[in-house]
């Protein structure tokens, strides 16, 4: 085969796996700002955080780090709902103080990523599983398990919120909240009590995501910072709210992102996350999959 | 056109909007205290406070420049470090490109900034505001990763700017660019203050607390919206230009620094959004506790402290040390 | 009345969201000086047909014009330069603003900048709210508020006002209070577009009545015939 088009080929398929990973980062973000309208712009430092846990659990445990992310999950679900009641008591009671709001989750971020320098220094810390060398080849195409494999849990991860969010009555509830709060209240369900839920969800949904990112690459604290980018402009793309719409937009990215690594280096990434969120922004706010304003 | 007051009020209205801007004493005092600190920084004679002082200025024109979109606004800009280093790398552009020196580079700083504040703005004002404060956020990821593929102004590595050790008539290079500064700090100062008291700036604050409200009464939102993104925008670079000057030395990791992103949001914040004197405060109060902090903790630690001031003043006291202040 | 110039025309105005259509098919005209009311039960288009008119729906079919003046492609508030002004059924207050300010900083992006603060305080005592000046609007009662958003909404003279559901909520009294409100402002030449649930008002207010239902007009004539006819009373009974 022609190598170029092997290249291109591989590019494209590296660019699926990746994707699956950002689908991973991004789901967190369908559910706080597509179905709560929670601006979290922390949601990538949270992811950050995750990883870097994942590191210490994994080496002092000696296990998986997608293990250990699953391990670790109730934890970031706690400090999810905290953020919550906090962004809750002091805001969104409060009304449309959203400049306030953000400067909140912003300070959230911050304190994350300098919180994670101060504890850890700057540098990249990595955690190997046992299959991270092994690659599966299709013909020309190479499958590496230390990409395979995240994806695939991601895409797993999200088939269960997917169920939970359509099947459960809590699920269902949540796909209410945003849209109709008062309807909810009249069946006795308290709104706050379900958004509380929501955005834990979506804290451990970005631990989750964590463990995937250092399977596929070391972390470091700035880390979370290109995927700010990223994963707004998946969640946007796919339609805020729909879980299909990120899954899709997250792949989309992916061979968009990876294509262009392949072809004009690694370093032209955010450049494509920033060009990809403008060009959303400007065409189609709603996203692919969404409702027109 | 005389205006009767109405029998059934109980005391006459007074028309607000009558106080006249007391225009002469807001320059006089600024000037007077310039003028002040000159003179006593001169006395002091050491060099050290002239780089502390710029280190305070140079925040005080950031908080101001971030403000006028931010307070006056609404419109929360989380890119502040990236606004900074266009105009801290348009200085050395100007200077390798045209070997023009520090004034030629704050204007370049200027304009090269207010043009990215006016198309990030253009592109993205017709939308919710939290989408421009995303795009504030991915804008600066993109624009050093320019940064650190473009060799012409040294990459990863860095640029270079050799400091003349004198500067006539000032006493030392350290005065010369503390001056400049201060009379770039009394500028934005001044310019922040007539934008808040014209028509843009109470377009503004319209806009900020009902925007649909304030264009379906005929308020020209988005070309305020615009002119504040530019004016804030090139202020910033204003504040950044000077840079590179000022330590002889940048690289990406210096001009794009969380520090520059997090202050530009505390400091109006915990001084005051919404009027010209909050900045002020916040700056002088938060640089000063930041040049004292990291003498004798870390830096990330002091800048650790900055964020968890921030989200304290953000939930407790939303409207800064200027709302505790005039609730009494 | 019949002489009047024609001041505003709608023409085939339609609106979709998605597969959902909001508005169909949309012919309205209002005479200068002309009180209109517009009725319909919940989700009729009522609100969306005002949205297109004002321009807060940016894109929609047909054509709005006002006084000659095709208003498409233009933004709310250059809308407000031809003529036209609404309020909203929440009001919308300027929350920092004391009450003058909220009705005079509009005006400095008006014609006569010069003139705002003696406007400002002109429309303030016509909605009898000039003894609040200088209060903000947090401190206004609900009838208040609404009072205030009509001072905005007339401060720059304009040629129709479109009170959207302007009353609702009010007690019988306030209501009263209102019509009589919108009875002078009418008396002074500006055309008022009613939309209204509350039938006393909206019958004693308007010359001629335009029924919404589901998205279009199924009827249009004086108060009397309108609410005579089978198709109105249905529509409002639920019957198909």
């Amino acid at each position: 085969m022609d190598p170029t088009l092997s290249l291109l080929l591989n590019g494209i398929v590296s660019g699926l796996l990746l994707g699956g990973l950002y689908a991973a980062a991004a789901s967190g973000l369908a559910v706080s700002f597509g179905m709560l309208d929670i601006v979290n712009i922390a949601h990538p430092a949270l992811m950050v955080a995750g990883a870097f846990l994942v590191v210490i659990l994994g080496t002092w445990l000696g296990i998986d780090p997608l293990l250990a992310a699953l391990l670790q999950a109730p934890l970031f679900y706690l400090l999810g709902v905290g953020i919550y009641v906090a962004y809750h008591h002091f805001f969104e009671r409060r009304g449309d103080e959203a400049l306030q709001g953000l400067a909140f989750f912003f300070g959230v971020m911050f304190i994350i990523e300098v919180g994670l320098v101060m504890a850890f220094g700057p540098e990249q810390r990595f955690l190997d599983p046992w299959y991270g060398f092994v690659t599966l080849r299709l013909g020309e195409i190479d499958l590496p398990l230390r990409m395979l494999v995240p994806a695939l849990a991601a895409l797993a991860a999200i088939g269960l919120l997917y169920l939970y969010l359509q099947r459960s009555f809590t699920g269902l509830a949540i796909a209410a909240v945003a849209q109709d709060p008062e309807a909810l209240r009249l069946m006795a369900v308290n709104p706050v009590r379900i958004k509380r839920l929501a955005f834990g969800l979506s804290v451990a949904l970005a631990a989750v995501a964590g463990g995937a990112l250092v399977v596929v690459q070391p972390v470091e604290p700035s880390s979370g910072q290109i995927f700010i980018g990223r994963v707004f402009a998946i969640c946007i793309m796919g339609g805020m709210a729909s879980l299909l719409g990120t899954i899709l937009a997250a792949l989309a990215f992916g061979v968009a992102e990876n294509v262009t690594a392949t072809f004009y280096g690694p370093s032209w990434s955010p450049a494509v996350a920033f060009g990809w969120l403008l060009l959303v922004l400007a065409f189609r706010p709603q996203g692919l999959f969404g409702k027109a304003a | 056109m005389t205006v009767a007051a109405p029998a059934s009020a109980i005391a006459p209205p007074r028309p607000a909007a009558v106080a006249r801007p007391r225009h002469l004493r807001f320059w006089l005092g600024a000037l007077i205290l310039a003028a002040g600190l000159v003179v006593a920084l001169r006395w002091l004679g050491n060099d050290y406070a002239y780089f502390a002082g710029y280190f305070i200025l140079q925040y005080v024109v950031l908080g101001t420049a971030w403000n006028i979109l931010g307070g006056y606004a609404g419109y929360v800009n989380f890119g502040a470090a990236g606004f900074m280093a266009t105009g801290a790398y348009a200085a050395i552009v100007v200077r390798q490109a045209l070997g023009l020196d520090l004034l030629p580079g704050i204007l370049a700083g200027a304009l090269t900034a207010g043009l990215l504040g006016l198309g990030t703005g253009y592109l993205t004002l017709r939308l919710r505001g939290v989408f421009f404060s995303i795009a504030t956020l991915s804008l600066t990821v993109v624009l050093h990763t320019l940064v650190v593929n473009w060799d012409y102004v040294g990459g990863s590595r860095g640029a270079y700017i050799v400091r003349p050790r004198e500067v006539p008539p000032f006493t030392s290079y350290g005065e010369y660019l503390f001056i400049v500064m201060l009379g770039l700090a009394v500028i934005s100062v001044g310019i922040a203050r007539a934008v808040e008291l014209s028509r843009i700036g109470q377009g503004l604050a319209a806009i900020r607390d009902n925007e649909r409200a304030a264009e379906a009464v005929g308020v020209p939102t988005l070309r305020l919206k615009l002119i504040a993104t530019t004016l804030s925008g090139a202020l910033m670079g204003v504040a950044g230009a000077p840079l590179p000057y000022y330590s002889g030395y940048l690289n990406p990791e210096a001009a794009f620094g969380l520090a520059y992103a997090v202050n530009a949001i505390a400091m109006p914040l915990i001084g005051g959004i919404g009027t010209w004197l909050g900045p002020v405060i916040g700056a002088v109060l938060l640089a000063t506790l930041q040049q004292a902090a990291t003498v004798t903790i870390s830096s990330a630690l002091s800048l650790w402290i900055v964020g968890w001031t921030l989200v304290l003043f953000v939930a407790l006291a939303p409207k800064g040390i200027l709302g505790m202040v005039r609730r009494r | 009345m019949n002489e009047a110039p024609v001041l505003l025309r709608a023409e085939g105005v339609g609106k979709r969201f998605g597969g959902f259509v909001a508005l169909r098919d949309i012919d309205i005209e209002m005479r200068a000086g002309e009180r209109l009311g517009l009725i319909g039960p919940n989700g009729s288009g009522k609100s969306t047909f005002v949205n297109c008119l004002s321009g807060n729906f940016a894109a929609y079919e047909g054509r709005v014009v006002m006084g000659g003046h095709p208003l498409e492609g233009l933004k709310p508030h250059r809308r407000v330069r031809h003529g036209l002004a609404r309020t909203f059924q929440l009001p919308q207050p300027f929350g920092s603003l004391p009450v003058l300010e909220n009705v005079r900083v509009p005006l400095l992006f008006s014609g006569e900048p010069g003139n705002a603060t003696t406007r400002a305080l002109e429309c303030l005592e016509q909605v009898d709210l000039a003894g609040k000046a200088d209060r903000l609007p947090r401190e206004l009662t609900q009838v208040e508020l609404r009072r205030l958003e009509l001072a905005r909404a007339i401060a720059a003279h304009p040629r129709l006002l479109i009170a959207d559901e302007a009353m609702a909520g009010l007690s019988h009294a306030e209501v009263d209070q209102m019509l009589a409100l919108l009875f002078r402002l009418n008396a002074g030449g500006m055309a008022v577009l009613m939309i209204e649930h509350i039938m006393r008002a909206v019958t004693e207010f308007s010359e001629r009545l335009v029924v919404f239902v589901a998205g279009r007009k199924i009827a249009e004539g004086t108060p009397r015939e309108v609410l005579a006819l089978r198709d109105v009373e249905d529509a409002y009974l639920g019957r198909q």
